[in-house]
This record gives C-alpha cells, sequence and structure tokens, in this order.
C-alpha cells in the first residue's frame, strides 16, 4: 500500500514538473512571436572622428600606433548606416515583459585603453562582468544622473585583477562611464526595462516582442531620443526603421 | 455711521482670515519640503539626533553656504571652491562604507566636527555633542535616499601593524603597482601624467591630493583615516575604491609609505631617509601583460 502511494505521489510530481515545462516554453514562445526589425542611417556628412592621443599610457600608445584609435561617438558606414544606437519599447509593456531580467552576463571590458563595447545596453538589475584585459590600471568610473535612480561609484580595477559583476537599479538612458586615469575613455550603458538592443556594424537590428503596440526609442549619445509607434502582430515582422541627421 | 464702521470692521476680518489662511498655506507648501524632518533621527553611540531640533543651529551656521534647501547653493556658494556639498543627493566623499553606499552616522557626525581641510567647511568642535547628532539628521532629511536605503557596512580596518623599512618599501611598491602616481605624481607632488585633466563628478577641475604640502588629509589624519580613503574611495571625485584589490597588509604598508612623502617628521621619514629611498620610476620595465580572463 505504502509503495502505491509513493508511485501516485511521484507520478504526480513528474506530471506537474511536465505541465510547468510545457507552460514556461508556451510564455518564451508567445513573447518571441513578434519582431521589430530596422535599420539606422545618417543623413549628412559624418562628423570627423578625431583619433584619440594615448602618449600618456606608452603601453596603449604603442598597441594602436599604426592604426590610432578614433572617437566613437558616431560611428557611420559608408552607407550611411549608423551602428551603436540603441533601440528599447518605451510604452507599450506589460508588467512581465518589464520585469523580466535576462540571464545574459555581458562584459565590459577595459582593452587597449577603450571601453568594449563602447555602448552597451542593459536590462534594470541585468548583471554585467567588468574585465581589465590591460596590463595598466583603470578605474571604472559610472557617473548616473546625480539625484536619480542610480548611484555613482568609483573601482579601481589593477591589472590582473579578477572580473566583478554590477547591476544598476533603476531605468536611465544612458549612463556616461569614464576612466580617470585616462580621460579619453569614454562609454556608455543604457538601462531599460524589457527587450534592448544595438544596432550593428549595418545600422541594423531586431527586437523580439509580443504582439501588441509599441513605442520604439532610437537613442544616440550625440544625436538623441527618436520615437515611432507601431502594432507587432504574431508571426510578421515590423519595421522600424530610424534616420538621424549629421549636425 | 455705526453700520459703516460695522461693515468696515467686517471687511477688515474677512481680509484678515483670508490672508492669515494664505500663510498657513505657504508654511504648508514649505512643510511638505521638509516632509522627512518630523522622522529624521541619527544614531551615534547612545546619542539621538533629531532633525526638528537642529532647524536653528542649521539656519544659523549652515545655510549660508549649504543653502535653504540643503542643495549647496546657500548665497556664499558662487565664491566657494571647493562647492558646499549638495545634501539632497546624499552622495559624501568621507565615508567609512563601500563606494557607492550612503555613510554612516558617525562618518557625518565627525566631519561636522573636523571640518574638511583644503576647503572652507571648518571644524565646528563648539558644538556639543547632542548639536552634532541633531545637525547630522538635519542634514539626512534633505534626501529621500535615507528612506529607502540602509548605510553600507562599514570596512574593516585591522589595528596597525609595526611600521619596518620592509612595510615601506613594500607600501613603495604597492604605490607603484596600483598606479597612484598616475595622478598624484612619482614622489606624491600631485604631478603624475592624469593630474590636470582629473575632474569631478560636475564636471569641475579638481587636484590630486599633494603629500608634500598637506600635513592633514581631508577625511582625517590618523592612519585609520588615510587606510579608508583608498578603501572607500571619495565618491564624487576621480578617487576610486581600491577595497577589492588591496590585502589589508597592503594598505597598511602604502599609509606607511605615504608618511614617507609628507613634510613633517614622523618614524616613516625617518626610515625612508635611511634606507635611502629613491622615488619610483615610472620608466621601469612595465609589468607582466594581464592573464587571460
Amino acid at each position: 500500500m505504502k509503495s502505491r502511494y509513493k508511485i501516485a505521489v511521484t507520478v504526480l510530481a513528474l506530471l506537474f514538473l511536465a505541465f510547468g515545462f510545457l507552460y514556461s516554453g508556451n510564455s518564451v514562445n508567445a513573447a518571441a512571436e513578434g519582431k521589430i526589425t530596422g535599420t539606422i542611417k545618417l543623413s549628412g556628412t559624418p562628423p570627423h572622428m578625431k583619433p584619440i592621443d594615448m602618449s600618456k599610457e606608452p603601453y596603449c600608445a604603442k598597441l594602436h600606433a599604426s592604426d590610432p584609435v578614433k572617437m566613437e561617438n558616431v560611428v557611420a558606414g559608408a552607407d550611411g548606416s549608423l551602428r551603436n544606437v540603441v533601440l528599447y519599447i518605451s510604452e507599450g509593456l506589460t508588467g512581465n515583459e518589464a520585469s523580466a531580467v535576462p540571464s545574459e552576463t555581458p562584459t565590459w571590458d577595459q582593452k587597449g585603453c577603450q571601453y568594449i563595447p563602447h555602448v552597451l545596453a542593459l536590462d534594470v538589475n541585468q548583471h554585467f562582468k567588468v574585465v581589465n584585459s590591460d596590463p595598466t590600471s583603470h578605474n571604472i568610473h559610472p557617473m548616473p544622473k546625480l539625484g536619480g535612480p542610480n548611484h555613482e561609484w568609483n573601482k579601481s580595477q589593477p591589472t590582473g585583477a579578477p572580473p566583478f559583476d554590477v547591476s544598476w537599479t533603476g531605468e536611465e538612458v544612458a549612463i556616461p562611464i569614464k576612466c580617470n586615469i585616462h580621460p579619453w575613455m569614454h562609454g556608455w550603458m543604457a538601462v531599460v526595462k524589457g527587450p534592448t538592443t544595438l544596432s550593428d556594424d549595418k545600422g541594423s537590428f531586431t527586437l523580439n516582442v509580443a504582439p501588441g503596440t509599441y513605442t520604439v526609442t532610437a537613442w544616440q549619445e550625440d544625436y538623441g531620443t527618436q520615437t515611432q509607434k507601431l502594432t507587432v502582430a504574431a508571426g510578421k515582422p515590423v519595421t522600424a526603421d530610424f534616420t538621424f541627421k549629421a549636425k | 455711521m455705526r453700520t459703516h464702521l460695522l461693515n468696515w470692521s467686517l471687511l477688515l476680518s474677512v481680509v484678515l482670515v483670508l490672508s492669515l489662511t494664505a500663510v498657513s498655506g505657504a508654511q504648508n507648501t514649505a512643510y511638505q519640503e521638509n516632509q522627512w524632518m518630523e522622522g529624521a533621527v541619527s544614531h551615534i553611540g547612545k546619542l539621538t539626533g533629531h532633525a526638528k531640533n537642529a532647524r536653528e543651529d542649521y539656519r544659523r551656521y549652515c545655510v549660508g553656504c549649504h543653502g535653504e534647501l540643503g542643495d549647496g547653493e546657500g548665497e556664499n556658494a558662487p565664491w566657494l571652491d571647493p562647492k558646499p556639498r549638495n545634501f539632497t543627493l546624499a552622495q559624501f566623499k568621507c565615508r567609512s562604507t563601500p563606494t557607492g553606499t550612503l555613510p554612516m552616522d558617525e562618518d557625518l557626525f565627525n566631519t561636522i566636527a573636523r571640518g574638511l581641510d583644503t576647503s572652507v567647511m571648518p571644524p565646528w568642535n563648539t558644538f556639543t555633542k547632542q548639536q552634532r547628532a541633531d545637525l547630522v539628521a538635519y542634514v539626512k532629511h534633505f534626501s529621500a535616499r535615507w528612506q529607502t536605503e540602509k548605510p553600507g557596512t562599514p570596512i574593516q580596518i585591522p589595528s596597525a601593524p609595526e611600521v619596518t623599512a620592509d612595510r615601506i618599501k613594500a607600501g613603495q611598491e604597492v604605490f607603484r603597482k596600483l598606479e597612484c602616481w598616475k595622478c598624484h605624481g612619482v614622489e606624491g607632488r600631485a604631478d603624475g601624467p592624469s593630474a590636470d585633466t582629473l575632474t569631478d563628478d560636475q564636471n569641475r577641475s579638481i587636484k590630486p591630493f599633494n603629500f608634500h604640502d598637506g600635513v592633514r588629509f581631508k577625511c582625517g589624519s590618523t592612519d585609520q583615516d588615510i587606510y579608508k580613503v583608498f578603501m572607500t574611495g571619495l565618491d564624487g571625485t576621480p578617487m576610486p575604491s581600491f577595497a577589492d584589490n588591496v590585502k589589508p597588509d597592503e594598505a597598511w604598508d602604502l599609509v606607511f609609505y605615504l608618511r614617507t612623502l609628507q613634510p613633517m617628521h614622523s618614524k616613516e621619514k625617518e626610515i625612508a631617509r635611511q634606507l635611502g629611498l629613491k622615488p619610483i620610476d615610472p620608466n621601469a620595465p612595465p609589468p607582466a601583460a594581464a592573464p587571460q580572463q
């Protein structure tokens, strides 16, 4: 009798688990059913990006001697595509979509006296890893808006120091990051709720969302924000192209 | 005639009542701005400070620089450098807590008594301890951060080891390895390669500390105070926290080495003289490449 009871409990537990898996699978599928794709363009002549003088850090100056690193405020392709633009949903997310936090832990690397990537798009409370790949010390100094939801901190990461893990608690587009030792090092972290991505080297992007009506916002560090309202249906990608005007 | 007088006095009283209502309305607005006043307290050992008891002291002694709203925009502020602290942001340089966190009440209590060297903030050591505790609570009532966050966990400072020649030499190696010299200079004269490019969180130019002309440090002059500075960082300035990467022993070595750079006579300076300690050489062979992450 006792063993039968045990079997019944085990079967029930297994059924429970199986339904759980099915259910979670369903919800993931639902979230991925809709798609927003697009291309970011820059109209007009792209501004000249000055080469960076790294002579104050001999190691980095030598590293880039043959091909000096240029400023990265505006990274435009010959075809007018614009890279490093942050895309996110600023309106229309349901509570669940807004509060879901991706499990991927992106890396913020200090390499060759540059931030790699130059712009990082993150979810609120999403963890990221700060790495120093250089044989020189850096101090990583994010400077969120004073009085805002996130707070400034400033940590040294000497050469060989292990990576450390951090996250941001509030939405902010975008937090400037700097290294005081190497004042040319400058980057951004855009912290939003829900799906977010960056335009790639062809200026294109994809945001996976559930069907619904949304406002998509595109943010570029020099040119500010642009928005588009659109409705996403299941299985039909919606296009949202943005064009920023060169100043 | 009498009716006229009656009418006039009636009208006058209506006007009076209306203007009183307006005044009390205005007081209400001011009170709302200070909504955390009633509950704002500080705990310094056995002392409890109450913000409401510091109203008069703040208005008399602090308001000129820190301003009525605690935003650092008092009437003297335009002429001051460094600028008075903006209490509405609850960001403080001198803390015993990790970078990015709120300070302990004791940290603010000590800052009020000690003052901040190289600024116009004098030591307010004429206040009683109770007055200071009340002022700490008053400072806290300006920011909502104190309602939602707790101060960070204070860093632990182990008792100081004995000063030895080896420790001073090891401290100099820490100074080189952590690249303190990039800002503070190879001899600690605030002339490192990055010194003239430094800015604070408001993008105002800021100088690194010059160990040769400064006897007193901004956040206190004891060995423990110096130890604390590089373990907590000075938030709002380029000085970062080294807490993740410096072991307590190394931190003490660095404190001893920094003492050798200062102008006053000290045991450490004497040992450095006997050692014939030379400033570090920034052009020494670069350290080995960082291990692969």
